[in-house]
């Protein structure tokens, strides 16, 4: 029988996670292959060309265009600072002349007698690209980064908002089922990632940003409540460059929904561990999720690793989370999978399976709504 | 290559999509070209086959199979000419993959010069990441730090007439120049920048530019402000869209030895199809493709063709987009009963989170139609106000004008001039009713008088646009035969009455049809006539009424019937829905009756609740 593939989030125990770390530009690779790193080391570095600001010298010293070229005191190519003079009008007989005093440091690009626009560019800017996840560098990519490979917790995510950080695991909510309200979040948990288990109120994620928390990592959240927090509606799930305090990680979907238990489960194991969070996420081709990584130090390292299904394969007794109403959110197991499109509620023809809940019920649902649980 | 028409009796067409290869026969039966079979697979250019010829060799698979001919050989070359069942007389191909073909434009004024950049860039099928322009109202720094930002596969530069002043349109230059744009694709390909502007100054624009920029200077796209000529800059975007973006994808060196045409952008194949069309029958069309992330829209009006693409209203990855554009009482006011608002919210989140699931209940497809006609609504406004007469030209006036002044810039759109309206892309195409896909259209576009309404079958438009550049007549033959749905005919008068009272009489005559009666303002009524009939209709709007011909004067015409028949639509125009929720909600409820919208028996079927 042909199996049938459905995309899945991944959590799981222990599995060998690489991680790429390139720069924006070509520049210098700072490790070299077997260096071990921890996650806040610097890899690799690299300069980005100044910013560029055009400086129109015939409108700022009131002369034709085709005259600033003569009037310029310095050339394309050389360097001025703060306050220098850099050009200078001829005046009326040598008398009243204007002069303009550069506002920027940088060089001079070059000068027009055209447009009599002189494009100054601002001194180099620095650009570090920091490791991410502790771990070995496995390979390197000249003049680009690197690979990073280690034995991790990892955990993905939905949805998230902001960017990379790190810190250690902190508990907050006592099951998957509890709502992360502001009253569980203490001062303790500054630098932290916290782990909640349902729905996050905004008043909780606010707290969180006050007593400065790393990240936040729970099952759900309203829309009305990240709307509240962000300031303004998201349009297209498109994130990770938000400068919002924190990191947040949604690990189900919106609303009141709790974390999957398998899923708490692990990262209530891990509680004290180093983790390494990223709430950057991109619905579109090439799809990014947001991460929770956590890796295996000590005696975690040596045991066994676990089997593992088959990516993406539906097949009848795996775990399956439902992703669109009426039964969003539930998880339970494929009972059944008919070959035959049946027609849905809305009228719509589709291919469909069945899954059976821990309650003993079925449902029957098309099988674009459902999610693998993948281990 | 030449190609003689009359030997073609077999063409082999493919489109290459971000996710879907999907592949067409198309053969001469009976002395016809017809759409025989058609078979898909995915797109291969992503790793690990980094090659597009892949997923095109297994579309083709499926189609031979189905076909019962052989037309890849078994090093999956293509097979060439037909002979028997062996082979194809020709291959053609569209391409969107890797996210299509995105351009930066800049001109030196937005109304003007960048507007006509635009119009080029985007009739040419590109996505438009950004417009500059000296009035753009941001200060070169900061465009300076979004052309850095930008990733585009080409520029688009024009500014000035020809003869005209230099130094705008250098100006621009000098701002481009030092940004140093990335391409989007390999660190070594140089960014290629088309220059199509003041003649007069393309020397100057020369010597801003080093060897970082791949320069190609063609003919000014607004020589005079009166007239554009976007031709050569379209041209010239074909050309480079091969030689450069094309050409780093992975496989499409190949691909194109393949091609008995040049590949075509999608976009730019399926405004390629509408433009003939329309030409041909000599009609005013307007066609849309909502997709996923945004929705592309096209028109012919009066010959001048116009595209435009709505980046951010879509169907799944954008559907929050949407519903913070339009807000969710103008979403809601198209459901026919009570829906949690709070609920709906996360529904949508969910939905943009998760875009590959589908309504399983009533409730939700309801609910999915109703943003369709706020994204298709916005999406028109959006094309309506690009699509307009060329401004900055001067005009001149006399007395008699004091009344009727128009000024530049108005749209080309009219809606009671449209003759045909096409539909396609998910939410449309694949609506369990046609019925649903029909008002779907009339909600959102509001077509006036008389219009036929059809959907794309498969989504072929693409292959019969590239098929059009080779071959007119069998693209035309598909397109009508077996391209085409037709849904049917809308009659909608312009104008606004109180509920209840007359708006207008209609009376047809036909095979099938012979009916006569009053519509009153606020109905809606749906007549049966099936695909390939027709109709006389007599038709007389009431005071304050135009059907096309004036207020209160008489049509008489012929209709097409449909899968779903005529629509007389008496809610006035614009349309215009009770401000109160609950008697919007009793409007709607009687229309979705009328028109058997959402029949109750469907409902009782799998995971109904």
């Amino acid at each position: 029988m042909a199996k049938a593939y459905t995309p899945g989030l991944k959590v799981t125990n222990r599995i060998t996670h690489r991680v790429k770390r390139v720069l924006p530009i070509s520049g210098e690779v700072l490790v070299k292959v077997g260096d071990p790193v921890t996650s806040r080391d610097v890899v690799a570095e690299t300069f980005m060309p100044g910013d560029v600001f055009p400086l129109n010298m015939a409108n700022l010293l009131s002369m034709p265009a085709a005259d600033v070229p003569e009037c310029m005191l310095i050339q394309a190519g050389e360097t001025v600072h703060v306050g220098q003079v850099i050009a200078r009008t001829k005046g009326i007989f040598g008398m009243f002349r204007t002069e303009y005093k550069s506002k920027v440091a940088g060089t001079v690009e070059s000068i027009s007698g055209v447009t009599g626009q002189v494009i100054l560019r601002g001194s180099q800017q620095p650009v570090r690209v920091l490791a991410y996840m502790t771990g070995r560098i496995a390979e390197v990519l000249p003049g680009e980064g690197c690979l990073i490979e280690a034995e991790v917790s990892y955990v993905q995510g939905i949805f998230g908002i902001g960017g990379e950080t790190d810190g250690p695991i902190r508990l907050a909510c006592a099951s998957h089922q509890q709502d992360l309200t502001p009253d569980v979040i203490t001062p303790e948990m500054k630098d932290a990632v916290v782990i909640g288990g349902a729905r996050v109120t905004d008043e909780a994620i606010k707290k969180a940003v006050e007593v400065g928390a790393a990240a936040l990592v729970t099952g759900g959240i309203d829309d009305q409540d990240l709307r509240d927090f962000l300031g303004y509606d998201l349009g297209v799930a498109i994130t990770g460059s938000e400068k919002v305090g924190l990191t947040l990680i949604i690990t189900e979907g919106f609303g009141d929904i709790a974390m999957a238990e398998n899923t708490f489960s692990l990262l209530k194991s891990r509680e004290g561990d180093l983790a390494s969070v990223n709430g950057a996420t991109q619905i579109r081709a090439g799809v990014m999720r947001p991460e929770v990584i956590i890796p295996l130090t000590g005696e975690e390292l040596e045991r066994e690793k676990e089997p593992v299904h088959t990516a993406g394969a539906l097949d009848l007794g795996r775990s399956v989370r439902i992703i669109r109403d009426p039964y969003f959110g539930l998880i339970g197991e494929v009972s059944a999978l008919p070959h035959e499109q049946q027609v849905l509620g809305s009228g719509s023809m589709a291919r469909v399976l069945e899954v059976k809940f821990n309650s003993g019920e079925t449902v029957v649902i098309p099988r674009a709504n459902v999610e693998l649980i993948e281990e | 290559m030449t190609i003689d028409p009359d030997k073609i009796n077999v063409i082999l067409a493919t489109d290459c999509g971000s996710t879907t290869t999907k592949a067409i026969l198309i053969q001469k039966v009976d002395g016809v070209y017809r759409q025989t079979h058609r078979g898909e697979a995915p797109t291969t250019v992503e790793e690990p086959f980094a090659d597009v010829t892949i997923g095109v060799t297994n579309a083709v698979t499926e189609v031979q199979e189905l076909a019962g001919l052989k037309l890849v050989d078994e090093n999956g070359k293509l097979l060439h000419p037909a002979q028997g069942d062996v082979g194809s007389d020709i291959y053609i191909s569209t391409s969107s993959a890797g996210g299509g073909l995105q351009m930066m434009v800049a001109g030196v004024v937005k109304e003007m010069t960048a507007a006509s950049a635009k119009r080029a860039a985007l009739g040419a099928g590109a996505i438009v990441m950004d417009t500059i322009a000296s009035n753009d109202r941001r200060k070169p720094h900061e465009q300076i730090q979004r052309i850095r930002e930008l990733r585009p596969d080409m520029i688009l530069l024009s500014g000035g007439v020809d003869g005209g002043t230099e130094a705008h349109v250098v100006q621009l230059a000098e701002l481009i120049a030092p940004a140093k744009p990335q391409p989007r694709f390999g660190s070594k390909y140089t960014m290629p920048l088309i220059y199509a502007g003041n003649k007069e100054a393309a020397p100057l624009i020369q010597e801003v530019f080093d060897e970082s920029i791949d320069l190609t200077i063609v003919d000014n796209l607004r020589p005079v402000l009166e007239r554009e000529n976007l031709g050569p800059a379209r041209d010239a975007i074909h050309d480079l869209f091969l030689e450069h973006v094309m050409a780093h994808a992975p496989g499409y060196d190949k691909l194109m030895t393949w091609t008995h045409a040049p590949i075509m952008p999608t976009p730019g194949a399926v405004g390629n199809i509408l433009q003939r069309i329309a030409t041909d029958q000599n009609i005013n069309v307007v066609g849309v493709d909502i997709g996923g992330a945004t929705t592309d829209m096209f028109s012919v009006f009066d010959g001048v063709f116009n595209r435009t693409v709505s980046a951010n209203l879509g169907m799944s990855y954008s559907i929050s987009n949407v519903c913070a554009e339009a807000g969710m009482e103008n979403v809601l006011r198209w459901v026919h009963f009570d829906m949690d608002e709070r609920e709906l919210r996360n529904r949508v989140k969910n939905k943009m989170i998760r875009p590959t699931t589908i309504p399983q209940t009533r409730e939700a497809l309801v609910f999915e139609q109703a943003v369709s006609r706020e994204a298709l609504r916005l999406a028109y406004i959006q094309h309506k106000e690009f699509a307009t007469t060329l401004k900055g030209v001067q005009q001149q006036r006399t007395v008699g004008d004091t009344f009727s002044q128009e000024v530049g810039g108005q749209t080309i759109v009219n809606n009671m001039k449209l003759d045909l309206l096409v539909a396609s892309g998910g939410v449309l195409s694949h609506a369990p009713r046609m019925h649903q896909t029909a008002m779907m259209l009339i909600d959102a576009f509001e077509p006036e008088g008389v219009t036929r309404l059809a959907k794309d079958s498969i989504f072929m438009m693409p292959h019969l646009g590239v098929l059009a550049e080779v071959h007119t007549q069998a693209a035309v033959e598909v397109f009508e035969r077996d391209c085409l749905i037709n849904l049917g005919t809308c009659i909608a008068p312009r104008g606004q009455g109180k509920p209840g009272k007359p708006c207008f009489e209609y009376e047809f005559k036909g095979e099938t049809l012979n009916e006569s009666g009053v519509m009153h303002y606020g109905e809606i009524k749906l007549l049966p006539l099936g695909e390939g009939e027709t109709a006389m209709v007599s038709l007389t709007p009431m005071r304050g009424f135009d059907l096309g011909q004036g207020p209160k004067k008489r049509v008489e015409t012929q209709v097409r019937g449909g899968t779903v028949g005529l629509i007389l639509d008496a809610r006035g125009r614009p349309l215009v829905l009770p401000a109160e929720r609950s008697a919007c909600r009793t409007a709607m409820t009687s229309w979705v009756e009328a028109i058997q919208l959402y029949p109750e028996e469907e409902t009782a079927a799998v995971g109904a609740r």
